[in-house]
């Protein structure tokens, strides 16, 4: 099986992806207005001279929308197809994209999730599913 | 800015496969068709904005010029209306007096890829390509206001029937709107046909003052008026629809072009994917948000029946993808009245709009 997209790794992210490694999902706060926000940048787009700290999320959030690959891109989801990808909305704030585990017909706008963790190549990546299954 | 500064000359290319040539043969061919069109020499050129094309400098060596104004912009298609706004600022301000702004791309030839290029932000998860950025909003769009994939088969269908009467169109068999149906998903809900079509060409265009335009062969183009907003605060798809930008943008435009939104007649419309015209619609105020798909549906953006005629060349959905380039050089001849069995009649005012994260719009007036 070919490999999996690996995903940049840079200054900013890399406490993201290490936190995976340990099945945590983080992203950072802004100490002035207590916004969190992602992907990880260097500095709050919201007061870009305060400082920030790393938060833990509960890991869950909401499915705001998902769409359906036909179309290969990436040899490591070619026998993935049709997957999914969705734009979830953490609790905490942020928005994301990223899978729902199961099936792409139980998938819905407003529906709960939380996160899980897929071994992906070399990282663990946070995706999700129903906030109800076990 | 109302009315300060002209097009005078638009040239293209043909649209197609052409590894014969490259990004500055395409670029060259076209600006000598421009340079033609507009009745001026090279010598007359002394500003040049590059698109697409690897190096300025070169480009300018291969046609002979020495500006005394010169800039290359960002690839992305959002930079056509930056390129001819930042041309009219130059002009208007005296920096440059003819400015010709030149685009090649070779990207079908090269098998340049829309998605899977490494680093992408959202790879690890298979997130990858604008086709899917734009199938991730409009299912939000479905959901939020009940719209359908039919509406966007309806844009689709209207653009093709507009390409079937342009002969630099790529695609130009009519397709139905169940053969629309039929096509193939690429990133549900998107389907084959709601995706531009990659390919070779080249697109110039010449600016200039509205005195130098006064002895030239072609009647000037007004740049009447432009507005535009960046929105760079989602790294995700939007979640807007780029609704509030393109509502500041319509906000503006009318009034610096100094007529209504009633008085436009022809709209070209960065169609990208089918959903952009839809969001486009709406936010520039044709209809109220949400209402997009009714108000297409009884053909008002269909020449010779609509309204509102939009994309008459066909758009990036199937005359070719040259990213607003050739859209807005539809605009000028549309404006000029030379495009025969697909023209407008009695056009004066055409639009340019293009929903993206630098959301923009341009009026262009005959007189």
């Amino acid at each position: 099986m070919a490999d999996m997209p690996q995903p940049a790794i840079d200054p900013w992210n890399k406490p993201f992806w290490d936190a995976c490694e340990q099945e945590k999902l983080v992203v950072q706060r802004c100490g002035e207005t207590g916004k969190a926000w992602f992907p990880p940048s260097p500095v709050s787009p919201y007061a870009p001279a305060a400082e920030w700290d790393w938060m833990e999320c509960s890991g869950e959030g909401e499915v705001l929308s998902w769409v359906v690959f036909h179309q290969k891109y990436f040899a490591g989801f070619a026998e993935r197809l049709p997957y999914n990808c969705a734009l979830i909305k953490l609790d905490e704030g942020p928005l994301l994209v990223s899978n729902i585990d199961g099936s792409n017909d139980a998938i819905s706008i407003g529906q709960k999730v939380r996160v899980l963790f897929e071994r992906r190549g070399d990282v663990n990546v946070p995706i999700f599913t129903a906030a109800g299954r076990s | 800015m109302r009315d300060k500064v002209c097009v005078v000359g638009v040239g293209n290319t043909r649209y197609g496969n052409f590894p014969e040539t490259d990004s500055y043969g395409l670029g060259a061919q076209a600006l000598v068709a421009a340079v033609e069109d507009a009745g001026l020499s090279f010598k007359d050129i002394d500003g040049l904005i590059v698109n697409r094309i690897p190096s300025y400098e070169r480009f300018a060596q291969m046609v002979g010029i020495n500006p005394q104004f010169c800039l290359p912009t960002d690839m992305a298609g959002r930079f056509a209306s930056v390129s001819l706004t930042i041309a009219a600022q130059a002009v208007a301000s005296g920096a440059a007096e003819t400015v010709a702004l030149v685009y090649g791309n070779n990207g079908r030839s090269k098998r340049m890829l829309y998605g899977g290029a490494e680093g992408g932000q959202w790879n690890p998860w298979g997130m990858t390509s604008p086709g899917a950025t734009h199938a991730m909003m409009w299912r939000m769009h479905m959901d939020r206001f009940g719209t359908t994939t039919d509406d966007l088969g309806r844009v689709a269908s209207t653009f093709r029937q507009h390409a079937s009467m342009n002969a630099d169109a790529v695609m130009r068999t009519p397709f139905t709107l169940e053969d629309y149906r039929q096509a193939r998903p690429i990133c549900e809900p998107l389907r084959l046909l709601d995706y531009c079509l990659i390919n070779d060409g080249g697109v110039a265009w010449i600016v200039t003052t509205p005195e130098r335009a006064k002895d030239l062969r072609k009647p000037p183009v007004y740049v009447s008026g432009y507005a535009q907003r960046d929105v760079f605060d989602q790294a995700t798809p939007r979640d807007d629809f780029w609704y509030p930008a393109l509502q500041e943008v319509a906000g503006e435009v009318y009034d610096r072009a100094g007529i209504g939104r009633d008085e436009i007649d022809g709209l070209m419309i960065y169609d990208n994917f089918t959903p952009t015209v839809l969001f486009t619609l709406e936010g520039l105020g044709f209809c109220p948000q949400g209402e997009s798909g009714n108000f297409i549906k009884d053909g008002i953006l269909e020449l010779g029946k609509g309204r509102l005629p939009a994309n008459t060349n066909g758009g990036h959905l199937s005359e070719s993808y040259m990213q607003g380039w050739a859209l807005i050089a539809e605009a000028v001849r549309q404006a000029r009245g030379e495009c025969g069995d697909r023209q407008i009649e009695g056009a004066r005012a055409i639009q340019y709009a293009c929903a993206a994260n630098i959301a923009s719009s341009i009026i262009f007036r005959r007189d």
